[in-house]
């Protein structure tokens, strides 16, 4: 499947299926600081991504000057 | 994973809540922690006139979205910082969400109205770009409540943030800044009341808020905020989290509880012997406040009084 990743923004290949938590551990991203789309849907963590997903995850971390 | 309430399929699991919620009851969840948020720490009444700082991020958009929902007459307020790209893409987000609201968003653009962009007038001010950025907003916030006789300014600030501030305070006992550091600062002289009904929700639920809403916002961080330190305490307290969920909020709202108070006297005694700024009158320590400061350095050129601001721009 196709994972997009932000900052910098970037597309990487996984292979399916995986479950989001699975996929979060493997890209070495710490769950509470993104949200994970899959198409045009939100998904949690126990959500099954299958090869022909297209899947985004979104970095939530903002902030700069508080 | 199922959702709490209604057992329908869930979109997302709050870990710190054992909970997981349907996009229904998520929405749902978010808009009623922000009306306890504002009734626990009596934030505003139902007919006040309610400024919102908006960014055109997920934060300060969720929030105008809720106080909508929640029946708040409520304004919008965008800085645009000239920060390229970014602050192009920043306004354009927060002017589609104030037509999606039908809502009125009050513009000032540092560059046209103030004289300076963030990252020149920054390295002009030998400032972090971060810190002219804050201080800039600020004032600028603060100043626009007060002419614009607003009751109270609400701004997005979230769980994370207060969470992340709170850390490096305590990391390096600035007392001053732990005496302030609450949900409600109170209107004062020359100072509008501000309020953080979003104290009670993540970072991550606010961007997951916006996705399930539909409200398109700016997801790419800012360029400037590189290397920036609270940044580095949000991802280390997420590393906490990730391990104990829970923590992060443990850590903020007991310290409102437990710890909070012993700091305010130290504060206020600083708020006693706030002088007029010489040139624009705003409260400040010294006899030039520390905006003004900045804007004869950034814009390389005298200040000439109180910013003028064109209150009346509506974009809906």
């Amino acid at each position: 499947m196709q994972v997009t990743l932000r900052n910098p923004r970037r597309v990487v290949e996984v292979t399916g299926p995986i479950r989001v938590h699975a996929l979060l551990d493997r890209l070495e991203i710490n769950r509470e600081s993104v949200i994970v789309i899959c198409g045009d849907t939100l998904v949690p963590s126990d959500a099954l991504l299958l090869d022909t997903d297209v899947v985004e995850v979104r970095p939530v971390i903002s902030g700069g000057c508080l | 994973m199922k959702c709490r309430v209604c057992t329908g399929p869930a979109v997302i699991d709050v870990r710190r809540h054992n909970a997981n919620f349907c996009a229904e009851h998520f929405i749902a969840h978010c808009q009623e922690q922000v009306r306890r948020t504002i009734d626990h720490f009596s934030m505003m009444k139902p007919d006040d006139k309610v400024l919102v700082a908006v960014s055109g991020g997920k934060d300060s958009l969720a929030l105008w979205d809720i106080l909508s929902e929640l029946g708040y007459q409520a304004d919008g307020l965008y800085l645009g910082l000239g920060i390229g790209e970014y602050s192009n893409e920043s306004t354009h987000y927060s002017r589609d969400f104030a037509e999606r609201v039908e809502g009125h968003l009050v513009e000032i653009d540092l560059p046209t109205d103030v004289g300076f962009d963030i990252p020149t007038g920054a390295r002009l001010a030998r400032r972090a770009p971060c810190s002219a950025c804050g201080l800039s907003k600020r004032h600028l916030f603060n100043q626009a409540a007060l002419e614009g006789g607003y009751d109270v300014v609400c701004t997005g600030h979230n769980l994370d943030d207060e969470a992340a501030v709170l850390l490096g305070n305590v990391l390096r006992w600035n007392v001053d800044y732990l005496g302030r550091q609450h949900p409600v600062l109170e209107a004062r002289p020359g100072f509008a009341r501000k309020v953080k009904p979003l104290v009670r929700l993540a970072e991550r639920e606010m961007a997951a808020y916006c996705v399930l809403r539909g409200i398109d916002y700016q997801v790419e961080e800012c360029p400037m905020s590189a290397g920036n330190r609270h940044i580095g305490y949000k991802e280390a307290l997420d590393a906490i989290e990730a391990g104990s969920p829970g923590t992060k909020a443990a850590f903020f709202h007991e310290f409102l509880d437990k710890a909070s108070h012993l700091f305010t006297p130290e504060s206020d005694a600083i708020r006693d012997e706030l002088l007029e700024c010489a040139t624009c009158g705003s409260p400040t320590t010294g006899e030039v406040c520390a905006f003004c400061r900045l804007i004869e350095r950034a814009s390389n050129k005298g200040t000439s009084g109180s910013v003028a601001i064109e209150m009346g721009q509506t974009r809906s």
